[in-house]
């Protein structure tokens, strides 16, 4: 196998091993309404990376004891297919995963309006489809999409990217090849229209100086990605009239 | 682009409103001294007040809505109904009969059966108990006849219109009863099937186009052809 030495990730004209600037997002999509049984769903693209989001609720938990008397429980399922990898995924759920789900549940109980459905329960599944690096990510910008699809109440659209470091500069969106060498790696979600990070978590070492330089990067591009959030929603309803 | 749509604008969760448009929990709510929009809506700015139309609403009983609900179980003194909420409504058999109830000598299932439709009241609901409601007032009860038709209920204000204008057309072109509840469910009564199914097209067309301007002319337009294409009088 090879080493991290041996490999390079940016070649002399500072370009990155697909072609992009550090500074370069992967080319992103976005649907919505991709399922019919679900209350919201969407799907989001990271170049190859892709997520699917589906969203039900509020509706009465069907375990009881799990209702909460002032305000509504916000489940969070974040799950890898087997197939979404190279080599076979076991579709257990394991530890990454479990954390995760716990991580991107975080990102949103203080963005959904939890507080005015008491003793029901939202539901958030999230099933990565092919994973390529970044898909915690693109998993709270899918939920994000979902949830303003299903209609709950929520006080702004939220987006996640994340910046690595690699062979000592920092690049936006690091995606499985950068990820598996790179120094470090430090996934962010935010709601730009309330000026909130909602996800910030780091793997490997970065300096102070790093960190605030990354953070701006990941600010940056997720302004952009909620403004695509938004395009996509807006022209879900455009129809041939005008609005 | 007619003057009326230039004024109304879509609307995306977290999207700052005009500070003139009026709290309305949880769709407009205040986030940091500015009002902002939860979810999907139309901002009307026509008007002397903006207002803010949400596209999407969960449907949350309030003491005094008259709903129609599906019975979706049967306990031994009640009935569970299903109300298109995430809170499943009470129905109690004492209620409903209006006398006295013996679980031992009668069987619930005989009145109101699964599946079955109620038009009913909500008597109390104050979010830490399920909603109860009530039969016991004129025109509710047990739905016999006709069929009821479901959409999102933040559709059903523009199913009725301003001051009854699409309602009121609705009855006058196909000449059917039309009850809509807030839940998001409408009860609706033809004289033929014909008629039902040109009405439940243009109920789902309203459901469809609620945001769009100068709507009552249009689905008035689309029933008017589909009468001519059914052949209905």
């Amino acid at each position: 196998m090879a080493k991290a030495t041996d490999v390079k990730l940016i070649d002399e004209f500072g370009r990155r091993h697909d072609g992009r600037l550090p500074e370069e997002m992967r080319p992103v999509s976005m649907r919505i309404n991709v399922l019919d049984n679900a209350d919201g769903s969407a799907l989001v693209e990271f170049g190859r990376t892709r997520v699917l989001a589906a969203v039900y609720g509020p509706r009465e938990p069907v375990q009881r004891f799990m209702i909460l008397p002032d305000r509504a429980l916000l489940r969070v399922r974040y799950h890898m297919a087997p197939f979404s990898t190279a080599e076979r995924k076991s579709p257990a759920p394991s530890r990454r995963e479990i954390e995760l789900s716990k991580v991107i549940r975080e990102a949103f109980e203080d963005i959904i309006l939890v507080k005015y459905f008491p003793r029901t329960a939202i539901d958030i599944f999230i099933e990565v489809l092919q994973a390529d690096g970044g898909t915690r990510t693109a998993a709270v910008t899918a939920a994000s999409l979902a949830l303003a699809n299903a209609g709950i109440p929520m006080k702004a659209l939220v987006a996640g990217i994340a910046v690595g470091k690699i062979e000592g500069v920092l690049v936006l969106d690091v995606d499985e090849v950068e990820d598996g060498v790179g120094e470090a790696d430090m996934p962010v979600a935010a709601a730009p229209d309330i000026g909130k990070i909602t996800l910030f978590q780091l793997n490997g070492v970065l300096t102070k100086e790093e960190v605030e330089k990354g953070l701006d990067m990941a600010l940056e591009a997720i302004k952009k990605l909620v403004e695509l959030e938004k395009q996509t929603l807006v022209e879900e309803y455009v129809t041939t009239e005008e609005v | 682009m007619s003057e009326e749509a230039k004024t109304r604008k879509l609307v995306v969760p977290g999207e700052r409103l005009p500070d003139e448009v009026e709290l309305k929990e949880p769709y407009v709510v205040e986030v940091e001294g500015a009002r902002v929009a939860t979810v999907m809506g139309v901002l009307d700015l026509h008007g002397e007040k903006p207002s803010f139309i949400p596209l999407q609403t969960v449907y949350v009983p309030k003491p005094g809505d008259v709903v129609i609900g599906m019975i979706q179980s049967i306990g031994v003194m009640n009935w569970q109904v299903d109300i298109n909420s995430p809170y499943v409504a009470v129905l109690n058999a004492q209620d409903f009969l209006g006398r006295p109830y013996n679980p031992l000598t009668d069987d619930l299932s005989q009145y109101l059966n699964i599946g079955d439709y109620v038009k009913a009241k909500v008597v109390a609901f104050d979010r830490s108990r399920s909603p109860i409601l009530t039969v016991q007032d004129k025109g509710l009860g047990k739905i016999t006849e006709g069929k009821i038709v479901e959409i999102q209920a933040a559709k059903i204000p523009r199913v009725i219109g301003k001051k009854r204008s699409m309602i009121s057309m609705l009855q006058e072109e196909l000449g059917c009863d039309i009850f809509a509840a807030v839940n998001g469910r409408i009860h609706i009564k033809c004289a033929d099937s014909e008629r039902e199914s040109i009405l439940v097209l243009a109920i789902k067309m309203i459901e469809r186009e609620a945001h769009t301007v100068g709507l009552t002319a249009r689905v008035q337009e689309y029933i008017q052809e589909l009468k001519k294409v059914k052949g209905v009088e």
